[in-house]
């Protein structure tokens, strides 16, 4: 139905997302503690417009016949033996582990299922250690920037149901911009300044001129 | 003085959460505080003759607008039920947020009386829906359409014309999440929309009851006196979709707990409590006794706790005319430690949440502490170590640790949701089929579990270590880190022991809602009554703010 120009009706609350997610998680295997974690990380996708109950629903469809690798403990180079790794035991891995991977500054894995499931774990990841984390795979590429925004060049519903070569990369925190426009701009602001003669020294200010008491 | 906050373990055991009562931080009575200087108005009234239609009531001030959209129905008499599994009522309601345009009206008109299988819109805040009591609102119809007032003792029975069944908000059957419209000033307390509703709902039964008595007899009908309506509030009947909640937001009931420990504390730290203040107490206590003594159930387990209330209240009444002088210091430490001393864990809580009555200056700051941001605790700190978690555990669950869950009595029953209705339900996992679907709620057996698992572990391993071998225990490990932050955030009891008392973890939400009469219909469920003595909505500018004990009481 159309109100207003939007379609409402067809619209799921991100409480609904979170739950169904949730207990779906449960009934396909995972325990509440990790089912919960996946709620979580659906509603982000959802909320950042990315295409997470697609991707879970799908690969809960092939998890049932398939047979997925748990990486349950993250070097610098993730090789899987044979089968793609779980998208969602990576992601709760990092998540819990990343104290501890930041200093490799660069992570890769070979062979995942889903990487978009893999994505709302990095963003979280990135909050808790307060660093942009880079997230490429195949062609797509995402900034994760403290679990506050996305950003991508590739915000498409389309999303590989498996990826062979997947990066991580912490990005260390510095300024975004060149060291000459910010003096430029800063140049500029010192205009919005008044210029002290000598009577607004002594008498605009709240300490004295001399502090040798 | 320093008074300590009183002790987690005993304060959170299930039986004294259960003695709960309403108070002045419960959120209907938070509500009507906040709401008082907004214009509240009825903007259409389309009820044919029988009372079935539809009815806008709104709230507004400047930009805001909350408008409660009320639709009428005719089922029958077979078709009424307050059970979860019933697919018709006498009325259902939404809360709109703004002014609905002809075409909301019209699509909340096909999903609102479907309720759980309707869709609901971001632009709807809350849902709900109510059945009438039929012997009361017969009797009012008739009595209002010949001219006289209904039979006061028959009132005072039930206590309201109309009882809501659910009453549903954040998120469900798509109805706006609650982080759209958090930062709402009005809105910063818990359930405050959900309160709304109940509130404007118990007016549309005073408007229906009269359109409908006046269309039966236009020439001799009279309308409900005021006082009357105010002496009726709107009833509900609650069933154990209640229970989980409290085990699910713990960071939330901690704050609920925390905030009514923080008042009494400051209350019993209070060197020299005025005499106006005093009175204010021992007027709301004493007035409080008809609560008491109209309090109908025909529960043997409430009777029993009721006969022991009104005994020991009476005795605190006694205690405070003859033996007490409040022309001392800290007056309000004394009668704690007497209540204490002397009274039950019911009256204990009773006389505490009147202790709030005379102290605004408080209460009313500590109101904005009641809700809480969940998501920030969230995360599992996985860089503490084994020995972090051991300690938390043995501190925060001394009594837990101590039940032996090997003993089937410890483990009866089981958490689960019913396919039919995805409602919470319990049941005993030896005779009934489902317990391997059991949801994450026995968090005394899963802690003590945890415990034993930790006990197999170096204490310097970390955290992510250790979930990497145990993930079944990630539940109960992020709940431990929550609970050694929120010291009242955790049931200090076993949900699942053959002697749980449910209707207990009904009772303490239901006490924060400021409800009144808890009468409970069973272990599961219960039927209370909410805004009872309430003023009425063109009143709420300058209202009695002790209305819970000195509404005219003619009707109970």
């Amino acid at each position: 139905m159309i109100n207003n120009g939007f379609i409402i009706l067809a619209m799921k609350s991100f409480s609904e997302i979170e739950t169904i997610s949730k207990r779906a998680s449960k009934a396909i295997g995972f325990s509440w503690g990790i089912a919960e974690e996946v709620g979580k990380g659906i509603k982000i996708l959802e909320l950042f417009g990315l295409a997470g109950i697609r991707n879970l629903n799908e690969y809960f469809n092939l998890k049932e016949n398939n047979q997925y690798e748990n990486l349950n403990l993250i070097n610098e180079k993730n090789q899987s033996k044979k089968y793609p790794y779980c998208p969602i035991i990576l992601g709760v891995s990092f998540l819990d582990q990343v104290n501890n991977l930041e200093k490799f500054k660069k992570i890769q894995l070979q062979k995942v299922a889903f990487p978009l499931l893999v994505l709302p774990f990095l963003s979280r990841s990135s909050a808790e250690i307060g660093k942009k984390i880079l997230y490429k795979f195949d062609e797509y590429s995402f900034l994760l920037n403290l679990n506050v925004n996305i950003s991508s060049q590739s915000f498409s519903n389309e999303c590989p149901s498996n990826a062979d070569n997947i990066e991580i990369s912490f990005i260390d925190n510095k300024d975004n911009f060149r060291e000459q426009d910010w003096k430029s701009l800063y140049k500029l602001s010192e205009k919005t300044f008044v210029k002290e003669t000598d009577s607004l020294k002594i008498g605009a200010a709240g300490a004295g001129l001399t502090d040798n008491d | 003085m320093q008074i300590k906050l009183r002790n987690p373990n005993i304060i959170m055991k299930l039986s004294r959460l259960g003695s709960f009562h309403q108070s002045k931080l419960s959120f209907l009575r938070s509500f009507l505080d906040e709401f008082r200087d907004w214009d509240y108005s009825n903007d259409l009234f389309d009820l044919d003759e029988n009372g079935y239609g539809t009815a806008i009531y709104s709230f507004k001030k400047k930009n805001r607008v909350y408008s409660l959209i009320c639709f009428a129905n005719k089922i029958n008499n077979h078709e009424r039920s307050d059970r979860v599994i019933a697919t018709k009522w006498d009325a259902a309601f939404t809360l709109y947020d703004g002014v609905p345009t002809k075409e909301d009206i019209e699509r909340l008109k096909n999903e609102v009386p479907k309720q759980e299988v309707g869709r609901l819109s971001y632009k709807e805040l809350t849902l709900s829906r109510a059945n009438k009591s039929l012997r009361v609102f017969d009797h009012v119809v008739a009595s209002l359409s010949e001219g006289k007032q209904p039979d006061l003792d028959l009132l005072g029975k039930v206590g309201y014309l109309y009882r809501t069944t659910a009453v549903y908000g954040s998120g469900k059957f798509g109805l706006a999440d609650r982080f759209r419209i958090k930062d709402r000033e009005e809105i910063n307390g818990p359930f405050r929309l959900e309160m709304m509703l109940v509130y404007l709902v118990r007016q549309f039964t005073f408007d229906q009851v009269n359109h409908v008595a006046k269309f039966k007899n236009p020439k001799k009908a009279v309308k409900l006196d005021p006082e009357i309506c105010k002496s009726l509030g709107i009833g509900n009947s609650t069933g154990l979709g209640m229970a989980p909640f409290i085990v699910n937001h713990p960071t939330l009931l901690n704050n609920w707990i925390l905030c009514r420990e923080k008042a009494l504390k400051k209350i019993r730290e209070t060197k020299n409590v005025q005499k106006d203040q005093y009175d204010l107490f021992k007027k709301s206590l004493k007035n409080s006794v008809k609560n008491i003594t109209s309090w109908n159930t025909e529960s043997e387990y409430q009777k029993k706790k009721i006969n022991s209330l009104l005994q020991n209240v009476k005795k605190t009444l006694n205690f405070l005319e003859t033996k007490f002088s409040f022309d001392i210091e800290y007056p309000f430490n004394k009668i704690y430690l007497w209540l204490e001393k002397e009274t039950c864990d019911e009256c204990i809580e009773y006389v505490v949440s009147i202790m709030m009555e005379p102290f605004d200056e408080i209460i009313k700051p500590l109101v904005s502490e009641m809700s809480s941001d969940e998501e920030k605790y969230f995360n599992i700190p996985t860089q503490k170590t084994v020995e972090d978690l051991k300690n938390i555990i043995e501190n925060r669950y001394t009594d837990i640790l101590k039940i032996d869950f090997n003993k089937k009595e410890n483990i009866k029953n089981f958490w689960f949701i019913s396919r039919n209705k995805e409602e919470p339900r319990y049941s005993n996992r030896f005779e009934e089929a489902g317990s391997e679907l059991e949801q994450p709620l026995a968090i005394a057996r899963d802690i003590k579990k945890l415990y034993e698992q930790l006990n197999f572990f170096k204490n310097n391993l970390k955290i992510d270590k250790f979930l990497s071998k145990h993930p079944s225990s990630r539940h109960v490990v992020r709940r431990a880190f929550i609970i050694d932050k929120f010291p009242y955030a955790e049931i200090q009891d076993n949900t699942i022991a053959e002697n749980v008392v449910p209707v207990d973890m009904l009772r303490l939400k239901l006490s924060f809602f400021g409800a009144l009469k808890f009468d409970p219909r069973s272990d599961k469920w219960l039927r209370i009554c909410m805004f009872q003595g309430a003023p009425l909505p063109n009143e709420l500018k300058d209202y009695d703010q002790q209305w819970v004990y000195n509404f005219s009481n003619e009707i109970i």
